[in-house]
């Protein structure tokens, strides 16, 4: 079986074709439309994979185990065991990881990777922000994203095989988000994670009042921005049941016509797409709950969320994600009262805490950040082990993203993203050694074929390979 | 009786805040000084002063024992091209003092002068071991304007004392590379000509000083402000700063220092690898942030996290620090060094590098930056590696005033820990 499979691969390589296998069928001039609910799909095939064997690691699954002289065992891309001492079947290439640690992909719910690609001071490069109207529901951030940043490189370097990119945060509604594979790809199609759903950016708090505030137009004021997000969900809803109500009437009659930044926001109605929240403060985060109950839809993750603390009670409740830093804070009114225990108080009561990064250097080391993190956890008494904290950097954010049934822990059945450390994580000397996403080596410190694939970086000073 | 008042005030500050003696024993001892590292030694402060330091330092009868067992005492880690002291919240402008928009004054900028010795931010880096700082104006380029000098930066301490500085106009401040071409017009050579011209009327200035007095003066583009402050750069007592990336930046600025007579620190270099042996046959101090691996610009191409290593193996002295003139994240300062460790830099020169390093270049060395006795005991004690963040502080000395370990965000913690009923 695994044969044919295998096979079929190999046919399309041959022909070339990276294209999905999907063959959407050519619409009759007088067909009703037909919203295709995966445009611009993901052509990402997993990298070759072979059966490994990591052995004599200690493991941290993200599940809450911590296994010392653990074993791995990776076949057809997928985790295939996790145990103790597990004896290694033949026809596995084993890897000696003996004083070594070994965790899921790191997975970043908030990057901005290749959509402001470097170099970032170059203002051709700056594709983040569509600053142009306080609503750009519209927009999709994959069709800003250069795969060519060398920033991906840097992260896949230090063990991210997974992340979201997020619009900015300039408008109340940004735009949609892409959760991407961290594999060197020409196109973005081909860096798509299949199947992952999409989010939708929306910002609370001072950004959006300062852009269109400093433009002297709505939002100028928080209130200003309530309002505005509440216009939106009535015209969404609005036309969420003109399209239901044409859907059940047979597709009679003249269609609605499509209106691309209403999609979004009715994509989210109907609990397709995740709502990421860029929100920092404790009293807007309640206010976004209360705007969501008002339009029935759920937010997934609160962002930066950086007074999540407060109402750490609250978020657990509602089932919602936070997304923060240990160290930043001070840059903004809205994150005076940050402080590093947050992502800890949030874990405490019973909440999602997620370790993102929001810059490409603090991509490379959500673990040191998470590290720091902990380290303020054991200060303040709370007993969290590194099993757990271990989380924050991987189960976590897989939920947010809604793909928690493919990554984030080492599962049986779960997809082969894996990392093998030269320390402990949550050391500040460890450095990722070998990344395999979907059970295929991405990443190896010992091979240099494998850094700096951009191709932005060919022929220019410096280091290439 | 204003006189009588400074009199009073420089009694107190001449009076260590504890005339405690104090000895932590049993801890490991990183001098940064020729002695090394000292295993399981004791360290006596006496009248905020280092008594005694060694493996067989006896603890006087009199001291309050800290138990460092497991620990490390370094010297207190010092902060360089911070704004430490000059900012509250980075985007509340009425808070931040870092930076001037003045279109008559740039080198004459004093950050020594305005400073805030409550600022919270101050707790909040002790709590990360930093004990000082250099505190370093930045650009603010609002309204076109052009002048070359960012200021003058200013050697601070984190105690919270009214006299908060240690060493005013230690040095001063110039972005060369892509910002000093932007402010030039547009070129690196205009910066560089710019910058020579700017030396030759400071010095004619310095000549003819009795000549301005009347009036007689040729004419200046600079204000008679920053004319003065530039005196003891022209004259090579005053040590610039020069912010550049670039190669070919820095090998500009090592030929100008040695025609000009400067004395140059570089700042940034992250290209500073591929022109290692220059620098260090200069014998010109390097300022890098380590973390620092990106191609952010087309002046920082060849960014490799092992800069510091390789700088430092060729010789160079290097200087760390965390993301520039960032002062709420400078608590990242000692896992930017922990990182440079990581990429090959000894761990003994990661440490050097936020504390004797930055001491000597910034002329301070004779107070602070190594555990030595006569000087300030200005030190941490770490529960273990003090590069890991799984370590925290487990007591903090100012130049001898040990400081509480909290900040408001450690109450704010508190508070939302155990909400009162």
């Amino acid at each position: 079986m695994r044969h044919a499979a295998l096979v079929l691969v190999a046919a399309t390589a041959l022909a070339g074709c990276a294209a999905s296998e999907r063959r959407p069928s050519a619409p009759a001039a007088d067909a009703a439309p037909t919203i295709d609910r995966d445009a611009y799909p993901s052509t990402y095939h997993a990298p070759a994979v072979e059966r490994i064997a990591l052995v004599g690691a200690t493991v941290l699954t993200a599940t809450g185990e911590e296994i010392v002289n653990g074993t791995v065992l990776i076949e057809g891309g997928k985790i295939a065991a996790v145990g103790t001492a597990l004896a290694v079947p033949s026809g596995y290439r084993t890897v000696d990881a003996r004083g070594k640690w070994v965790t899921p992909g790191v997975i970043d719910a908030h990057s901005h990777l290749g959509a402001w690609a470097q170099p970032e001071s170059v203002e051709a490069h700056n594709d983040v922000n569509e600053m142009t109207d306080p609503n750009t529901a519209q927009v999709w951030i994959e069709h800003s994203i250069w795969p060519q940043d060398p920033g991906f490189d840097a992260a896949r370097e230090a063990g991210v095989t997974t992340m979201m990119i997020l619009p900015g945060s300039g408008n109340l509604f940004g735009g949609r988000t892409v959760t991407l594979k961290n594999v060197p790809s020409v196109t973005i199609q081909g860096m798509k994670f299949p199947g992952a759903p999409q989010g939708l950016k929306i910002a609370c708090g001072e950004n959006p009042k300062r852009v269109y505030g400093g433009r002297g137009r709505s939002p100028a004021t928080r209130m200003g921005n309530v309002a505005g997000y509440r216009k939106a969900w009535i015209d969404a809803q609005d036309y969420a049941r003109r399209w239901d109500k044409w859907e059940k009437g047979g597709r009679s009659g003249e269609a609605p016509k499509r209106d691309l930044q209403l999609e979004t926001l009715a994509g989210v109605l109907k609990g397709e797409i995740l709502v990421q929240n860029h929100c920092y403060r404790a009293d807007e985060m309640a206010n976004m709950i209360d705007i969501s109950r008002e339009f029935g839809f759920r937010i997934r993750a609160f962002h930066h969320a950086n007074e999540a603390y407060k109402v750490a009670p609250l978020l657990a409740k509602e089932d919602i994600c936070v997304a923060t830093w240990a160290s930043w804070w001070g840059y903004k009114m809205e994150v005076f009262d940050a402080i590093e225990e947050n992502a800890a108080l949030v874990h405490a009561a019973g909440g999602c805490a997620i370790i993102h990064s929001d810059d490409p250097i603090v991509i490379q080391r959500l673990n040191q950040e998470a590290a720091a993190a902990l380290s303020a956890a054991w200060r303040a008494g709370i007993r969290i082990s590194k099993a757990d904290a271990i989380r924050w950097f991987t189960a976590n954010p897989a939920k947010a993203l809604g793909i928690a049934d493919r990554v984030g822990t080492l599962q049986p059945g779960k997809n082969a993203d894996v990392v093998l450390w030269s320390h402990d994580p949550f050391s500040i000397y460890a450095r990722a050694e070998k990344v395999w996403i979907d059970g295929g080596i991405v990443f190896d410190r010992a091979d240099a074929g494998y850094r700096r694939h951009s191709d932005f970086l060919i022929g220019q000073p410096g280091e290439t390979r | 009786m204003t006189r009588r008042l400074n009199a009073l005030v420089a009694l107190l500050l001449a009076t260590p805040a504890s005339a405690e003696t104090i000895a932590i024993v049993d801890a490991r001892l990183m001098t940064m000084t020729g002695a090394g590292e000292i295993g399981r030694g004791t360290i006596v402060i006496r009248d905020g002063k280092v008594a005694a330091l060694g493996t067989d330092a006896p603890v006087p009868a009199d001291a309050r024992v800290i138990d460092g067992r497991g620990g490390v005492v370094t010297p207190g880690l010092i902060q360089v091209d911070s704004t430490l002291g000059a900012v509250e919240v980075s985007q509340v402008p009425t808070s931040a003092d870092r930076a001037t928009h003045s279109r008559t004054i740039s080198a004459g900028f004093d950050i020594s002068q305005g400073l805030n010795p409550d600022s919270i931010l101050l707790p909040v880096s002790r709590l990360a071991g930093i004990t000082h700082a250099v505190t370093t104006p930045l650009y603010d380029d609002r309204g076109g304007r052009s002048l070359q000098f960012a200021g003058q930066a200013a050697v601070i301490d984190l105690a919270q004392r009214p006299q908060m500085v240690t060493r005013p106009r230690a040095a001063m401040v110039l972005e060369m590379g892509e910002g000093g071409a932007e402010r030039a017009g547009g070129a690196r050579g205009a910066a560089i000509v710019e910058l020579r011209a700017t030396l030759a009327d400071v010095r004619h200035f310095a000549a003819h000083r009795a000549a301005y007095d009347r009036g007689e003066g040729r004419p200046q583009a600079l204000s008679r402000v920053d004319l003065d402050a530039l005196i003891p750069v022209a004259d090579g007592r005053m040590p610039l700063i020069v912010k550049v990336d670039r190669a070919s930046d820095i090998v500009e600025m090592i030929a100008l220092a040695r025609e000009e007579r400067l004395r140059i620190i570089l700042d940034g270099a992250e290209e500073g690898w591929r022109v290692a042996d220059k620098i260090s046959a200069a014998k010109i101090p390097v300022i890098l942030d380590p973390l620092a691996d990106l191609p952010r610009s087309f002046s920082q191409l060849g960014a490799t996290m092992e800069n510091a290593a390789r700088l430092h193996a060729a010789g160079v002295i290097v200087i760390l620090k965390t993301g520039s003139g960032v002062a709420h994240r400078a608590r990242e300062l000692r896992y930017g060094a922990g990182n440079a460790v990581a990429w090959g830099l000894p761990h003994d020169a990661a440490v050097a590098a936020i504390t004797i390093n930055p001491a000597r270049v910034f002329g301070v060395a004779d107070r602070i930056g190594s555990l030595e006795v006569g000087r300030a005991a200005d030190l941490v004690l770490w529960n273990g590696d003090p590069l890991e963040p799984l370590s925290q502080p487990q007591a903090v000395f100012v130049e001898g005033i040990e400081k509480p370990l909290t900040a408001r965000p450690l109450e704010l913690r508190d508070r939302y820990m155990s909400p009162s009923p």
